[in-house]
């Protein structure tokens, strides 16, 4: 079935096609119809699920930490403040081992307040162990939270499907809705291995001292290291089943391409209007967008970067005193390669300031002229 | 009757708790969980956030509760424990689910999240055991630390210059089913609250007060005798409010003792005056009366 969808409602539609059990959620500008939507889905009984209008967001979390404790499916969404409220728990997702999955509303953070987009707020929330998934339309949003449950729960580490405030939040697509039974049969109920049950007591997270706690970080990484290759897999699996097919990167014109636009969800995607144009001026560029940024898929992108001339890196997000976050990461990826291209890095579109393809097309012109970069950011779209 | 007979107390035989908790010698905190366990058994979650209990029940991979206890973050006890309870529900099992917090995790960091889980009316029977400061971390002021006491951040140069707060108000003012204050020095009277507790539906709120020698400076063999000379000195009444609304008490205190008896053997008084010891006694006073005017009778 098609639907025109806001992204918002591609999160509350993947949250109900994959049988959420328990969702907990505090309003925030602009995730609210995603929370919406699922309140009138759980009052109706189309979804059968607990829904628990928690006082905070912190408190959001915590209780999607206890309900996937006892082997149920979860999910939440929020956005920038939320997010950041929630950090703590976030922390603890991830050492709980839950599969919580949550939607992120790309916003920039306050102050000064603003409810458009930037990546900051996530990106903040790198390092604590959530799986990252940057989404570029509404579609992908929906099938998305449908495959992280399946990544999430094979490997019980938590997920976050990120899609841009407004750009995607409130842009109305038409979305195909899969049916509920063929994603039944794509994602069974969730098996949780050690539950909390009073059948037979255990005590989690209690007190571990340096003999232990060590490899219980090891086994965070190596379940991180597994989910690269569990992406694909789970990728190749969805096409099968509903013929669309995501990996951890995409790519677009890159087989004969010298020069490479690097860059993320929406911006990605207004990219490859980018690449047509430039394309029919003779340029041989090609696209790489990164889906998913956690777990880094670093080997993908070595694999496309050793044999281009030059690459540039979009990030719509900053790393204050660093640079853009992509790009750092994208430049570490290639450090201890032979074949490494020069890489630029160009910050743009911050709190929520439009990204066109114009602009795109003037950032690729700028950099080819240049013979390598002079500085770790380029700035686009500036007020003088 | 038989001497045997009438000495015999109501207080369930099996123990739940093990041997071999971490707790300090004396510590208040580890009969309330032994009394808590007996009253509601083993069809029991706890979800612990973090207080000295994160310590007590032991280290990795040992547990003492012989229940499923789940540790969280300081202030997500009530949060953590309304998921639990969402997915017990939605899996069709009736366990209860405790939320077992120390007075730093309800009086002040976890009040916001005990709020918004008390007026959610959430199914949990949520418990604190009050020792009336942050004595995990090393005896630092909490909200419930008594007026004029000694802590390590209330030192006696400048002790604690505000009343401990009115937890029992707070909750009574959200209207849950039921309310209770306990001490570990009358287990009857505790194991009887939390099992009327467990029959009940929706937030159940209970107060446990809870020496603690190393915070309070007294020697570890006075902390049953402090807890009931809390309680016979008006200091710590043991109430029961249903509904926010009608209140009990269900200890009555005809003729009590001075509060000083309960303050002297404790070094964290140690610095009061004669003049301050007068002001709180009076205070208690002037709290029982206002607790009096409260009470159906």
């Amino acid at each position: 079935m098609r639907k025109v969808l806001m992204g918002n409602h591609a999160l509350s539609y993947g949250a109900k096609l994959s049988r959420a059990q328990v969702i907990s959620a505090y309003p925030i500008t602009p995730q609210t119809e995603v929370v919406e939507l699922l309140s009138r889905m759980c009052a109706s009984g189309e979804l059968n699920a607990k829904f628990i209008k928690v006082e905070s967001e912190h408190s959001a979390m915590a209780a999607l930490i206890g309900a996937s404790s006892t082997g149920v499916r979860t999910f939440t969404a929020t956005s920038a403040q939320g997010l950041a409220h929630m950090h703590e728990m976030l922390h603890w997702a991830a050492g709980a081992r839950t599969p919580i999955v949550m939607g992120n509303i790309n916003r920039a953070f306050a102050p000064p307040w603003s409810v458009w987009t930037e990546q900051n707020d996530s990106l903040s929330q790198r390092d604590t162990g959530w799986m990252q998934l940057y989404a570029q339309n509404n579609q992908e949003v929906l099938d998305s939270v449908i495959q992280a449950y399946k990544v999430a729960e094979s490997l019980d580490l938590p997920a976050m499907v990120i899609l841009a405030a407004f750009v995607l939040s409130h842009t109305s697509e038409t979305v195909e809705i899969p049916e509920q039974e063929k994603v039944d049969e794509f994602l069974p109920p969730y098996e949780r291995e050690y539950k909390l049950d009073a059948d037979e007591p255990h005590a989690f997270g209690g007190l571990t001292n340096p003999d232990n706690y060590f490899e219980l970080r090891y086994k965070i990484q190596k379940a991180m290291e597994k989910a690269l290759i569990k992406w694909e897999e789970v990728g190749e699996e969805f096409e099968e089943i509903f013929g669309r097919k995501y990996g951890l990167i995409e790519t677009y014109k890159v087989s004969d391409a010298k020069n490479l636009i690097i860059s993320s969800a929406t911006i990605a995607s207004t990219a490859r209007n980018a690449v047509d144009s430039l394309r029919e001026g003779g340029a041989k560029v090609g696209l790489m967008r990164i889906r998913v940024f956690r777990p880094f898929p670093a080997e993908q992108i070595r694999a496309i970067l050793s044999s281009v001339d030059k690459a540039v890196v979009i990030d719509r997000n900053i790393g204050f005193g660093a640079s853009g976050i992509f790009y750092q990461e994208v430049k570490a990826a290639m450090y201890n390669e032979k074949n490494t291209p020069p890489i630029f890095g160009v910050v743009t579109g911050l709190g929520g300031r439009d990204v066109s393809s114009k602009d795109i097309i003037e950032i690729y012109q700028d950099v080819i002229r240049r013979e390598k970069p002079k500085s770790d950011i380029i700035w686009k779209g500036l007020k003088k | 009757m038989e001497r045997s007979e009438k000495m015999k107390l109501k207080i369930p035989k099996e123990e739940i708790m093990g041997h071999g908790n971490l707790a300090c010698q004396g510590c208040g905190a580890t009969l309330a969980m032994r009394h808590t366990l007996k009253a509601l058994g083993k069809n029991t979650i706890i979800v612990l956030p973090a207080c000295c209990w994160s310590v007590i029940d032991g280290p990795f991979p040992h547990s003492v509760v012989n229940v499923p206890l789940f540790h969280t973050a300081f202030a997500a006890g009530p949060s953590t424990a309304s998921g639990v309870k969402a997915a017990l529900e939605i899996q069709g099992k009736d366990t209860n689910v405790v939320a077992w917090t120390g007075d730093g995790g309800t009086y002040d960091i976890g009040l916001g999240t005990l709020s918004g889980a008390a007026e959610r009316n959430d199914d949990m029977i949520y418990v604190c055991y009050d020792n009336e400061a942050y004595m995990n971390t090393g005896i630092q002021r909490s909200s419930s630390t008594p007026l004029k006491a000694w802590t390590t951040t209330t030192p006696v140069e400048s002790p604690k210059e505000t009343h401990k707060k009115d937890i029992i108000s707070i909750m009574a003012a959200h209207r849950i089913p039921y309310i209770a204050t306990a001490s570990i020095s009358y287990p009857e009277d505790m194991i009887e609250k939390f099992k009327k507790a467990k029959d009940i539906k929706g937030m159940r709120f209970i107060l446990v007060f809870s020496p603690c020698p190393t915070g309070w400076k007294y020697v570890p063999q006075l902390t049953v005798k402090l807890a009931r000379l809390a309680v016979q000195s008006r200091v710590f009444p043991l109430v029961e409010i249903e509904n926010g609304i009608k209140w009990k008490l269900t200890k009555e205190i005809t003729h009590p003792k001075p509060v000083a008896d309960y303050l002297k053997p404790q070094g964290r008084f140690k610095h009061l005056s004669k003049k301050d010891l007068v002001e709180i006694q009076k205070n208690v006073n002037q709290d029982w009366d206002r607790l009096l005017k409260k009470i159906e009778k």
